[in-house]
């Protein structure tokens, strides 16, 4: 260690179990440790921000079937608009600057959060930020797909996910989770491609706007009526399905982004 | 390299393998062996912990207060850890991720502290350098071997490309699910260590207690 070579002379007179050479070498080490730390926390954190947005980003234009094999994600970003989502009005908002807004980090703060009421919170979430992004892909003005940040607690973790939906805000375009804990092979089957993509085209909302879209056990068969709410079910995972459904219905319900869903279908955003 | 430096870095492979022979760091053994590029990662992070761990402790040796002397390897070995935890999230972020709270806890992990207590703190920084890679081929050579197995047979794949195609895919592999839980990792370092032992018939201990049939006879 460096701090030592250049005081030898003097510390090394000294017995090792002594109070001061204790002191000298705890303070020591400390100092060093610290500075090496914090230097490559703060070198590498642009690097660490990048990576992060960088996944986010694409995770956001798998979901809403916009990402190309070796297309640059910041140019294909370019036609995902960042809005910010205000629970409380269940409008759009100007409070907070989209590029910038942590939903997570926001969660935690009790100043940017609520907490939600223990018989409400099916999704074991805890707190909810009061402010949401939702990105929207238009196209000549019209909302193509509406893009939604979504997060529940599975079997092991909280799973953070996103949820797309067709411009009519009631069809599921496609779903993803950006990151879990649920056990590989079984609920971690989540991530699966093919999986995800039982989700395409199913309906979150019927007629009267009652939120019914569900993971069930099995199959949907084919010919029932409810088939258009139902999605495959994960073998091996019930717990993982039930944190996905009430992942689902949180987010899609009165608390979450249902009003404002329900707002969009009734042309609330071209008016 | 000298014989004895020689020694020192192979060793710890087979002859004294940290997982099987000393039975340390099961813990995440257990936990990140369900896919072998975390695995890989896992390994080179614990390497390069294990490595400079010791040659800092080594180089520092000489002044250790006996009393904080734990306490400074500790801190030594959270320190890099950090270090370790925030290169792989700047340069591997997809594997950091899934690797999560396992990179953190190398902190813990018995192989690490054991090498700086037991040969650091009194060897010279160069053999303990390889100590150290030595002790960090030995856990890698076991948590590889344990990841391969589980890969395959759990999932079809190796490094996350399709080796046995599964029935889910159109294939013919139903994959066992076993493969993908904790316990398997427990049964698979359990048959390697038997494995190990049958072959090298020295690594057995001797036992703790043997039940001895005594006679009638004797016991009047």
């Amino acid at each position: 260690m460096p701090e030592e070579s250049g005081r030898k002379g003097w510390l090394a007179s000294l017995p090792n179990d002594s109070v001061a050479k204790t002191l000298v070498v705890a303070i020591g080490l400390c100092l060093v440790c610290s500075v090496i730390v914090s230097a490559t926390a703060v070198a590498l954190k642009p690097l660490q921000e990048r990576n992060a947005t960088l996944a986010r980003k694409i995770q956001i234009l798998k979901v809403a079937g916009l990402m190309e094999q070796g297309g640059d994600v910041d140019t294909l970003f370019a036609q995902v608009e960042t809005r910010i989502i205000d629970f409380d009005s269940d409008r759009f908002t100007d409070a907070v600057d989209p590029e910038t807004y942590d939903q997570r980090k926001a969660s935690k703060d009790p100043a940017t959060s609520i907490r939600v009421p223990p018989e409400e919170d099916i999704a074991s979430i805890q707190r909810r930020a009061r402010y949401a992004p939702v990105y929207l892909v238009r196209d000549n003005g019209e909302i193509q797909t509406i893009i939604v940040p979504i997060h529940g607690y599975g079997l092991w973790s909280t799973m953070y996910g996103f949820l797309a939906l067709e411009g009519d805000a009631r069809t599921v375009k496609g779903i993803t989770f950006y990151e879990d804990g649920e056990t590989p092979g079984l609920g971690g089957e989540i991530n699966n491609p093919r999986w995800q993509a039982h989700w395409e085209g199913k309906t979150v909302y019927d007629e009267s706007g009652t939120e019914r879209l569900q993971v069930i056990k099995g199959t949907p068969s084919a010919g029932s009526p409810e088939a258009i709410y139902q999605v495959d079910g994960l073998s091996g995972a019930t717990l993982t399905a039930n944190g996905v459904n009430f992942t689902i219905r949180y987010w899609m319900g009165e608390e979450g982004f249902g009003p404002f869903l329900a707002w969009l279908r009734d042309g609330g955003d071209m008016s | 390299m000298s014989n004895s430096n020689r020694k020192v870095l192979f060793e710890p492979v087979i002859d004294n393998n940290p997982i099987t022979l000393q039975v340390l760091g099961i813990c995440s053994a257990l936990a990140v062996t369900t896919q072998l590029s975390t695995s890989v990662v896992m390994c080179v992070a614990v390497i390069a912990v294990l490595a400079v761990a010791n040659l800092s402790v080594s180089v520092i040796r000489n002044h250790m207060p006996t009393n904080i002397r734990m306490i400074v390897q500790m801190v030594i070995i959270a320190s890099l850890v950090i270090v370790v935890d925030q290169v792989l999230k700047a340069y591997a972020y997809d594997i950091s991720k899934k690797l999560s709270v396992f990179v953190g806890l190398i902190i813990t992990n018995c192989i690490v502290m054991g090498r700086t207590e037991a040969f650091a703190s009194s060897n010279k920084p160069w053999p303990s350098l390889l100590d150290g890679i030595g002790h960090g081929l030995g856990y890698s050579a076991i948590l590889l071997s344990v990841a391969v197995v589980r890969e395959l047979f759990g999932s079809g794949k190796l490094f996350g490309h399709e080796v046995l195609p599964l029935v889910t895919e159109g294939g013919w592999y139903n994959p066992n699910g076993l493969m993908l839980l904790a316990p398997s990792a427990f049964f698979l370092i359990g048959l390697i260590i038997w494995a190990i032992r049958a072959w090298k018939p020295a690594q057995v201990e001797k036992r703790e207690y043997q039940i001895k049939v005594v006679h009638r006879t004797e016991a009047i």
